[in-house]
């Protein structure tokens, strides 16, 4: 069994991992999801819409569901604590997402325009909340959230649901419904027939720009104006999981201080522009298959981007930053980091394969034609 | 300290939850498997009937999977928004089999659902079947995990508590795994899935009978529930989950309240058919009992007692009084983690903690606790005695007459002899809600059951709640109301709608597919 220290990497690697996944691949659904009302103007053309991720979209989801089982597995305190703490915006969320597989599945059975349109909101609220969300979340952890422990070690939340749309979040959602809008509209191109493939082109290009100039400010803004979180005191890489042994110090910039002494990583922000201008010429020039591929780049590049600033801390406490909860101090016990880690590296090769075979199997362009063949499949 | 009012409604709320959850998934369990049945049979005889009555019997699947999976993602969120410290405490153990499941089964289940909608004309007939044949195992298999983790909160075998993280953590995975309660309570619920969905095919076809409609696929939709239902509902009878009460001291005191068991009988003890508990009495008036068969079912034996009530408590209060010294052996140790008095301490009476948390509920300092809150803590651990004994013998009753609708529908479907038996099909028909009150029942004696523990012997339920505002969880638990009434309306509307167009009146499938017998 490798040492506590590589488990603990390995399984901050994997979140990433999870949650890039995540993005590329729920996140073509959510982008579609909360754009398909202004891509598709008839309801013909909103069922190729829907249609392009009628069928995968419910596998798409279990990449948030698995990133969540694993941070209950790998990380119960962040799950603990920041499951309870968001306790009031995790449940809009949950809403949001339990909106979805119903509206999916539900939409198409009556014809009846109302009953669509009602059906059409709930999956467009679907789509853009989770992917403002997320965002929003994000922002927060450079924020820092207000937490403690107390004697029991039970997470104790001093903050409120408002307390979370703080201007900074509020740009990091924008960040994330942007670029997921960017990847939706990029996916809708490549597989949905006239006119909705050319409207999704046009729009994911200005996504593309929004999402840009956001990222940039975000960063400008985590730069100059931001407190960031260090450990001061030894970090106890092999130690116990205990939040309450360390030192944190809050710094203005502190944020950016992995960046400092290792200046490798700004390649992760450097490829999420790149790739992203990349994204908005080649939608330009009518080139959707490669564009998924530098759309998908953005994301891996903007997630790693606010890994690294943040690491090792996953999620810092404004209240009382000794106890916010680092990947050394916040994981589950070796032996269980180790048999998770055996058991992601078995299966997710086998999901990957048949997700892959999944996709080979419903190839090709979803066009107006074929829609008007059937009265809708789900 | 403990904020009880913040601790029963974010139960109720799990609770209410969950139970609606389980509406769906015994559902999408049968229907599923019944679904590869169905496209076997076309799949080997090549029969368009077949593949209609896949085609049609899977809309009704997907509009119940689609609520199933709305549902479950809550079931996820809320351990740690409203279970936090249940999460910390146990999430070393409990976490793994969760994302094992979200990895192996509903990766799988959640992949192949869509193909199985859109792929009928993409795939060759054995790929389709095999696609269906992936779904059913997904969601098979998706039980076993989340009954795996739900059998560790019944019998938390392979962990230790450490003091140094202030948690359970994970000694063996292999006893979590082989957990001889998962083993009976796999079974048992996904048996009892079978059931539901066979009792639901069993009665849409009967009133399509009653009707005269849709004769053919009706007919034989019923010949596929009464003989996989009545397979089905003798497993869920033979294999009931009550051969894993004798693990452990709780498990044992969950069979004492269902047979409103008080003092322990000579081995073997008789099964109570009929009485009433009376708890503040602490006995059961009127009882019915028949001699030798508890006794055989619980233990397997004829020499094993099985516990009474009284006996369990005097049990409890002895690992109270031995808890109270672990409690305040782990305060020394979070003081000075280096004292070898307190460690020894400890070790000696580590396995009791959990009893000695019982007292949080009374005092903030276990020490402190008079003689009456230590009796008050002992009682504490019986569960709902009348609930449970109701409950089980509901749910019992229940399967019995599973078994006979089974296996008169088998009968008559073998003999072809629908028509002229309506008092059956009506019978069948308004059978329809019953495998769910059933499936209910089982749910609520075994987590109610459970009770006052969520993790038995370990951590008590009301140290387990999140630290928030209890308007938080009234707000949520509003909302929930609201939105899956909403939602449940909307969902029984469409199963009517669907069901009332029958696989002949729904023109859902391409036209040159429609007309086909």
């Amino acid at each position: 069994m490798p040492d506590y220290e590589t488990l603990r990497l390995t399984w901050w690697l994997i979140l990433g991992a999870l949650l890039i996944g995540f993005a590329i691949m729920d996140g073509f659904d959510l982008g579609i999801g909360a754009t398909f009302r202004f891509l598709g103007r008839t309801d013909e053309e909103r069922r190729a819409l829907l249609e392009s991720i009628e069928p995968v979209w419910e596998g798409n989801q279990v990449w948030f569901i698995l990133a969540g089982g694993a941070v209950f597995a790998a990380w119960p305190l962040l799950y603990a604590a920041a499951f309870s703490g968001l306790y009031l915006a995790m449940f809009v969320l949950l809403l949001a997402l339990i909106l979805r597989p119903v509206g999916f599945m539900f939409r198409n059975k009556i014809p009846d325009p109302r009953w669509r349109n009602a059906w059409d909101w709930a999956l467009l609220i679907g789509g853009a909340v989770p992917a403002l969300l997320f965002g929003v979340a994000f922002g927060n952890l450079f924020l820092g959230l207000p937490f403690h422990f107390d004697e029991l070690q039970r997470p104790v939340y001093t903050g409120g649901f408002f307390g979370l749309l703080h201007p900074f979040a509020l740009l990091a959602g924008v960040v994330s419904l942007s670029m997921l809008i960017m990847h939706g509209s990029v996916y809708a191109a490549l597989k949905v027939g006239e006119p909705m493939s050319g409207r999704a082109a046009a729009l994911g290009r200005v996504a593309a720009l929004v999402y840009a100039i956001c990222f940039i400010a975000a960063g400008i803004w985590v730069a100059s104006a931001l407190a960031g979180h260090q450990i001061v005191s030894q970090a106890n890489v092999l130690g116990p999981s205990n939040p309450m042994t360390k030192h944190v110090a809050v710094n203005q910039g502190a944020w950016l201080g992995n960046y400092r002494t290792h200046g490798i990583l700004w390649l992760a922000p450097a490829i999420a522009l790149l790739a992203a201008g990349v994204t908005w010429g080649l939608l330009g020039a009518r080139r959707p298959g490669v564009a998924f591929v530098s759309s998908c780049l953005t994301l891996a590049g903007t997630i790693l981007t606010a890994g690294l600033a943040l690491f090792p801390f996953l999620m810092p406490s404004s209240a009382q930053p000794d106890q916010g909860l680092t990947v050394w101090d916040a994981s589950s016990s070796a032996p269980t980091l180790f048999l998770m880690l055996v058991i992601v590296a078995v299966f997710l090769p086998v999901v990957l394969a048949y997700t892959a075979w999944v996709f080979r199997v419903l190839r090709g362009r979803i066009t107006l034609e074929e829609i008007r063949r059937h009265a809708g499949r789900y | 300290m403990i904020d009880l009012a913040l601790v029963n409604v974010s139960r109720l709320q799990f609770a209410l939850t969950a139970l609606y959850h389980f509406l769906f998934v015994p559902l999408t369990l049968g229907l599923s498997m019944i679904l590869v049945i169905m496209e076997a049979v076309y799949v080997m005889t090549g029969r368009e009937i077949w593949k209609r009555m896949t085609r049609f019997w899977g809309l009704l699947f997907g509009i119940n999977f689609a609520m199933g999976v709305a549902t479950g993602i809550t079931m996820e969120f809320q351990f740690g928004t409203n279970w936090a410290y249940y999460s910390h405490y146990v999430g070393d153990i409990f976490g793994a089999p969760l994302a094992i499941e979200g990895l192996m089964a509903f990766f799988l289940e959640a992949t192949f659902v869509g193909l199985f909608f859109f792929g009928w004309e993409r795939l060759s007939r054995v790929g389709h079947l095999a696609v269906t044949a992936l779904v059913a195992l997904g969601s098979s298999l998706s039980a076993l995990w989340i009954l795996i983790a739900n059998a560790w909160m019944q019998h938390p075998v392979g962990a230790q508590f450490n003091p140094e993280t202030m948690r359970m953590e994970l000694l063996s995975f292999s006893q979590v795994l082989f957990n001889p309660v998962a083993q009976a309570k796999f079974v048992h619920t996904v048996a009892a899935g079978y059931v539901v969905g066979s009792v639901f095919v069993l009665a849409v076809s009967a009133w399509y009978l009653l009707r005269g409609r849709n004769v053919d696929i009706a007919k034989r939709s019923m010949a596929v529930a009464a003989s996989f239902g009545l397979a089905c509902a003798l497993s869920v009878a033979v294999l009931g989950d009550e051969s894993g009460y004798l693990a452990s001291d709780n498990q044992k005191m969950k069979i004492a309240a269902i047979e409103a068991e008080w003092r322990t009988e000579e081995p073997p003890a008789g099964f109570t058919v009929f009485g009433f508990p009376d708890v503040q009495a602490r006995t059961t008036h009127a009882e019915l009992k028949v001699p030798w068969v508890l006794g055989l079912i619980a233990t397997r034996s004829v020499d094993r007692p099985v516990l009474g009530i009284l006996d369990l408590v005097a049990r409890a209060r002895v690992r109270i009084e031995s808890g109270i010294e672990a409690h305040a052996a782990l305060r020394s140790l979070r003081a000075d983690p280096t004292d070898a008095a307190a460690q020894a301490r400890f070790a000696a009476h580590r396995a009791d903690l959990g009893y000695g948390l019982l007292l949080l509920r009374y005092v903030s300092d276990p020490t402190t606790a008079t003689p009456a809150q230590i009796e008050e803590a002992a009682w504490s651990t019986v569960p709902d005695v009348p609930v449970l004994f109701w409950s089980f013998r509901v749910m019992v009753g229940l399967g019995l007459f599973f078994i006979l609708l089974f296996a008169t529908a088998f009968y008559l479907s073998a003999r072809h002899r629908f028509e002229q038996n309506r008092w059956f099909l009506r019978m069948a028909f308004f059978s329809l809600p019953l495998p769910w009150i059933a499936a209910e029942l089982g749910w609520i004696v075994a987590e109610y059951g459970r009770q006052p523990w969520s993790i038995d012997g370990l951590l008590p339920t009301f140290l387990g709640a999140s630290v928030t505002a209890a308007s938080n969880v009234w707000l949520s638990l509003t909302g929930f109301v609201i939105f899956y009434s909403a939602l449940a309306v909307v969902d029984v509307y469409l199963l009517v709608r669907m069901i009332r167009g029958g696989p002949d009146g729904l023109g859902y499938w391409p036209p040159e597919r429609a007309g086909v017998p």
